[in-house]
């Protein structure tokens, strides 16, 4: 805690050395402005006093990284049950929202997490072996990775934005779901049908003005004064059904509407993914921190502690990610 | 490998040789292309029908053979002490119990949404 007292001296190793030797900061030359607390251990600059070795203080680090991860865990948990139940009850919910999120600009982000990835276990080995250059550049790498991450995100975001896809009271989609292109590729039969049968709709809304229900905003419409005109294809119904846009009796729908409180879906979504990015931009400011240290050439065999724990915190950055990715983007 | 890092505590003949386990690079980079190789083969199976609840199975278990690569190597937990291994699947356990318990509770209250419900459609 304090300066070398008398008892605190036989804690060091073996040959303490003179008072003298332990300025010179041992090989890593960097020792100046932590020397005087490492009474003791002049050949590891970077101990901490309250550790015998070096290992010790790794393996304490080590310890109390996974047992932080472990809680991160923990704390993704909750959303990952909110998704879980609400995926179970609603599924319909998640077909149709789904149509919304943008399946290649989430592979792209988990390619470049991954990649990240890659590089920041690349970082801990450089550490290791105290190859300064490679060290520098993949810690630059891993940045760069976790700042295309962001500005991917930061595009989805405002996009979504702009479409009213957002959470709760806020969700107020500019386009139906059938009109966007992801679905008219994949199902063009039920996007025509969705579009007749919409536009059904709104004429008999118009026709009998008396006989016309309120528009219910949510749930299914009972506007059973239209006539059908011919018997829907599964082609074209199944698809719809599935996305909760017709209700049960598919044999005869008479209007399109999207599923009840859809919005619950982007509220997860956005709770998750932002949680998940908030990790990200953390992330990025304890690279930054690091890189600024390894920049001074503090990282060798005995000191790869912060790299190693950072390194560790990253990975499960991309963990979640893993999950998140087919979660909410791959919905079949 | 799995026990150097138990026996000595003294580091006395260490020196600069470090006490972990140095990553393999090509080993490394190995992983990094599988996972690659993972991400797209679980893009391209979305669009094949595998039955109701096909897809997402096949997703979760492309993503934990993922998450797993991701763990044993990027995290070197096969060379890391056993301990750290038993506090990660710890979490896992409990994230799978909280999951499992949610989803089977999930039906319990279905009875008063829908009594809910009735009585706002009666409100309105």
């Amino acid at each position: 805690m304090s300066e070398p007292t008398p008892q605190a001296e036989p804690v060091s190793e073996g040959s303490a050395p003179p008072p003298a030797a332990k300025a010179d900061g041992g090989h890593a030359g960097n020792g100046h402005a932590h020397a005087d607390e490492h009474h003791g251990h002049s050949e590891h600059p970077f101990l901490a006093h309250h550790f015998d070795t070096p290992q010790q203080q790794f393996e304490a680090g080590k310890l109390g990284i996974w047992l932080f991860l472990l809680t991160e865990v923990l704390f993704f948990a909750g959303l990952f049950c909110a998704y879980t139940v609400y995926r179970a009850m609603r599924p319909e919910v998640f077909v149709y929202a789904h149509y919304f999120l943008d399946t290649r600009l989430g592979a792209v982000n988990t390619c470049v997490l991954l990649l990240s990835s890659l590089t920041a276990a690349w970082a801990v080995r450089n550490a290791q072996l105290r190859q300064h250059k490679m060290l520098m550049t993949n810690i630059i790498i891993t940045i760069a990775c976790a700042c295309t991450f962001m500005v991917v995100k930061y595009f989805e975001y405002s996009h979504k934005a702009h479409d009213g896809l957002l959470w709760g009271p806020n969700f107020a989609p500019k386009e139906q779901v059938w009109e966007l292109p992801g679905f008219k590729k994949k199902h063009p039969e039920a996007a025509e049908y969705a579009e007749k049968l919409a536009h059904a709709a709104k004429e008999a809304e118009k026709a009998p003005p008396a006989a016309a229900p309120a528009p219910a905003a949510h749930g299914t419409k009972p506007a059973e004064n239209h006539e059908p005109a011919a018997k829907p294809t599964l082609e074209q119904v199944e698809p719809l059904l599935a996305a909760g846009l017709i209700g049960e009796k598919a044999e005869n729908p008479t209007g399109v509407s999207r599923p009840r409180n859809a919005h619950v879906f982007f509220s997860i979504y956005f709770f998750m993914t932002g949680l998940h990015g908030l990790h990200v931009l953390i992330g990025i400011g304890i690279w930054i921190w690091l890189l600024f240290k390894a920049r001074r050439g503090v990282f060798g065999p005995n000191y790869f502690g912060p790299i190693d724990y950072a390194a560790l915190y990253w990975h499960l950055v991309d963990l979640i990610w893993i999950y998140l990715f087919p979660l909410l983007y791959l919905i079949h | 490998m799995a026990d150097h890092s138990h026996g000595a505590t003294s580091d006395g003949g260490h020196g600069d040789h470090g006490f972990a386990h140095t990553t393999p690079l090509s080993l490394l980079v190995g992983i990094l292309a599988v996972l690659l190789v993972l991400t797209i083969l679980t893009v391209s199976v979305t669009s094949i029908d595998l039955g109701s609840q096909g897809n997402l199975v096949v997703a979760m278990i492309i993503a934990t053979v993922k998450a797993g690569l991701v763990v044993t190597y990027f995290m070197h937990l096969r060379w890391d002490r056993l301990f750290h291994l038993i506090l990660f699947l710890t979490s896992v356990l409990f994230l799978i119990l909280f999951l499992s318990m949610s989803i089977t509770d999930r039906s319990e209250y279905d009875r008063d949404l829908e009594a809910f419900r009735q009585s706002q459609a009666q409100g309105k």
